[in-house]
């Protein structure tokens, strides 16, 4: 009796196994005809039926990538305008959530609400007026731009809000009493303790400020002050059917985050599960 | 004594509420400067036609009287209706019955979970483009291996009656492993307990599944559901990217944010754009109040 369960089961986990390494190769196939495509020549690209392999590598097409646009400012770009939002973010948002979830204040709920619906409101309905608002601050094509606007999120402000809300209320009583101030115990007993929500909101500033298109597209059109995402769009939009050089450029985009995700796979898991449950 | 004591209990209130205006400061400005004043121009625009040189004037209700009356906009209305009720239950379905799968005792779970997660972290821009690539109708993969089996393939993105879906295929694949990491979380906080129980009066997978995993998730389905309705509301990328304004089938793919797009960034009819914005909001909001009335008929809270 219990040898026929044992086997069941394992035909059920074989059956598993084969519906998820099915689903697997769905979503990794384009990965990987992604990759395949950058290294072959236009005529391995375009071949009926196609062939699998390139016969040689052709690294070429990642320098050609790098010389059609101007790849390692759109790197720059890309990545001081994250790090500026992720560290913006993780300050700004984490010192105003505090103060919503620990101090009581005249206007508190009036002030936070106000914050809500910022966070309500699609970004369609704020963009206009705020391109704008930086086209008569002067920042047009500049990395002010694409930083200062995303120093500021209700998103995240909710958030870290949620987290600090959970803590509980005899930490800063004892604090107070040993004569810590806001500052004090905001920075050294409740940051370190908020520190799943911190992770969460870096990981989706960090992908959210690396992916996004339709800001930068409309702000920066000089090619020294756009963004990755940006810059395929226009390589793209000079009707480039080079195949091979695109997906090149495109893997060259999306590397870094993948990477990252590899690196710090709990961390985007755990991530996206807190923002899930809170 | 005591009214020393209330003293500084008065002024320890004093300076924590400055300490709190300090703290709040910087978001606060910050949002209603780059945010919340943007929104209230934005309704205001709205009512305004734009002329030469970014002068405008006031136009009362003209601009949603156009509207009504505007074929592209109730077009791209129902492409976005359209795109977003199939892609996300389709999504929501595909990432409950992994997370399902992926919730039993097996192995390799983080191996998968890793590569249905991969399109999530990858830029919209690279999956538009590798997408188009892919449904390339003479030289992409999916039609020569549908010809290897002797289908002939459609034009997919250049076919006016399968552009949009070719668009849906796309944001279901690149949404799954989101919703699917929500659900295996929401999965794992279902005590296993009820299940022993279950299966102790000897009800088999099917129905444990539609008795006790189904309702006990039914919060966090409801939670994916506004999240990616949302979302899905809100799609431009991939249209721009894989679609774009030279190709003939912009007209049956184009959403109401790439409307939006196009009036107030290509063709500069910037009160236009405003109202489009504002019908937008109107739309998500009434969509998600009636999701939150909904939800007490179908959620289930312990």
């Amino acid at each position: 009796m219990k040898a026929t369960v044992g086997t069941t089961t394992r035909k059920a986990a074989i059956g598993i196994h084969l519906i998820l390494i099915f689903g697997a190769l769905l979503m990794v196939g384009p990965f990987l005809w992604m990759l395949l495509t950058s290294f072959k020549t236009l005529g391995e690209a375009t071949q009926v039926p196609p062939i699998i392999f390139p016969k040689v590598f052709q690294w070429k097409n990642y320098a050609d990538a790098t010389v059609t646009l101007p790849f390692f400012t759109f790197y720059w770009n890309t990545i001081i305008t994250t790090v500026a939002k992720v560290l913006g973010q993780m300050i700004l948002c984490s010192i105003a959530a505090y103060a919503f979830a620990r101090i009581e204040f005249p206007g508190r709920n009036v002030l936070f609400v106000f914050c809500l619906s910022v966070l309500m409101v699609p970004s369609q309905v704020y963009l206009l007026p705020q391109f704008l608002l930086i086209r008569d601050l002067g920042w047009l094509n500049s990395l002010e731009a694409l930083i200062v606007p995303g120093l500021f999120s209700a998103f995240g402000t909710f958030l870290l809000r949620q987290f600090f809300l959970s803590l509980p209320k005899e930490l800063e009583e004892s604090a107070k009493l040993d004569g810590c101030n806001h500052i004090q115990i905001y920075f050294h007993i409740m940051l370190p303790l908020i520190k799943p929500g911190l992770i969460a909101l870096a990981i989706f500033t960090a992908l959210w400020s690396w992916n996004d298109l339709m800001w930068p597209l409309i702000v920066n059109s000089s090619p020294e002050k756009m963004t990755l995402s940006a810059g395929l769009a226009s390589l793209q939009g000079q009707n480039m059917t080079h195949y091979p050089i695109l997906m090149a450029g495109a893997l060259l985009a999306i590397l870094p985050m993948i990477v990252l995700f590899m690196f710090l796979q709990k961390q985007f898991v755990e991530g996206i599960s807190l923002t899930g449950s809170k | 004594m005591e009214h020393a004591a209330q003293y500084r209990k008065k002024q320890q209130r004093r300076s924590d509420w400055l300490w709190a205006y300090v703290m709040i400061a910087p978001t606060v400005l910050g949002l209603a400067y780059f945010y919340f004043w943007p929104i209230v121009q934005t309704i205001y625009f709205s009512f305004t036609k734009w002329g030469a040189f970014g002068k405008y004037k006031w136009a009362g209700l003209d601009n949603y009287e156009k509207l009504l009356d505007d074929p592209t906009v109730w077009k791209s209305l129902g492409n976005t209706f359209v795109y977003t009720f199939l892609s996300v239950p389709v999504s929501m379905a595909i990432s409950i019955f992994v997370a399902v799968l992926l919730n039993q005792k097996i192995n390799g779970v983080s191996v998968y979970r890793t590569l249905y997660f991969l399109p999530v972290v990858t830029m919209p821009t690279a999956i538009a483009m590798v997408w188009k690539w892919l449904y390339h109708s003479e030289y992409g993969l999916i039609n020569n291996l549908l010809s290897s089996f002797s289908i002939e393939g459609p034009l997919w993105i250049n076919d006016p009656d399968i552009a949009l879906y070719s668009l849906v295929i796309v944001a279901i694949w690149s949404t799954v492993g989101y919703n699917m990491v929500i659900f295996l979380s929401g999965l794992q906080g279902i005590p296993r307990t009820y299940y022993e129980a279950a299966q102790i009066d000897g009800a088999g997978p099917y129905r444990q599944f539609f008795r006790i995993t189904l309702p006990l998730l039914t919060p966090t389905i409801f939670f994916v559901m506004i999240i990616s309705m949302i979302n899905a509301f809100q799609v431009f990328d991939i249209i721009l990217m894989m679609i774009g304004p030279q190709n003939s089938t912009i007209d049956d793919t184009q959403s109401l944010v790439y409307l939006f797009y196009h009036h107030a960034f290509v063709v500069d009819n910037k009160g236009y754009a405003a109202a489009i914005g504002v019908i937008l909001l109107v739309i998500i909001l009434a969509v998600t109040i009636v999701q939150m009335r909904l939800q007490k008929k179908w959620v289930h809270y312990e």
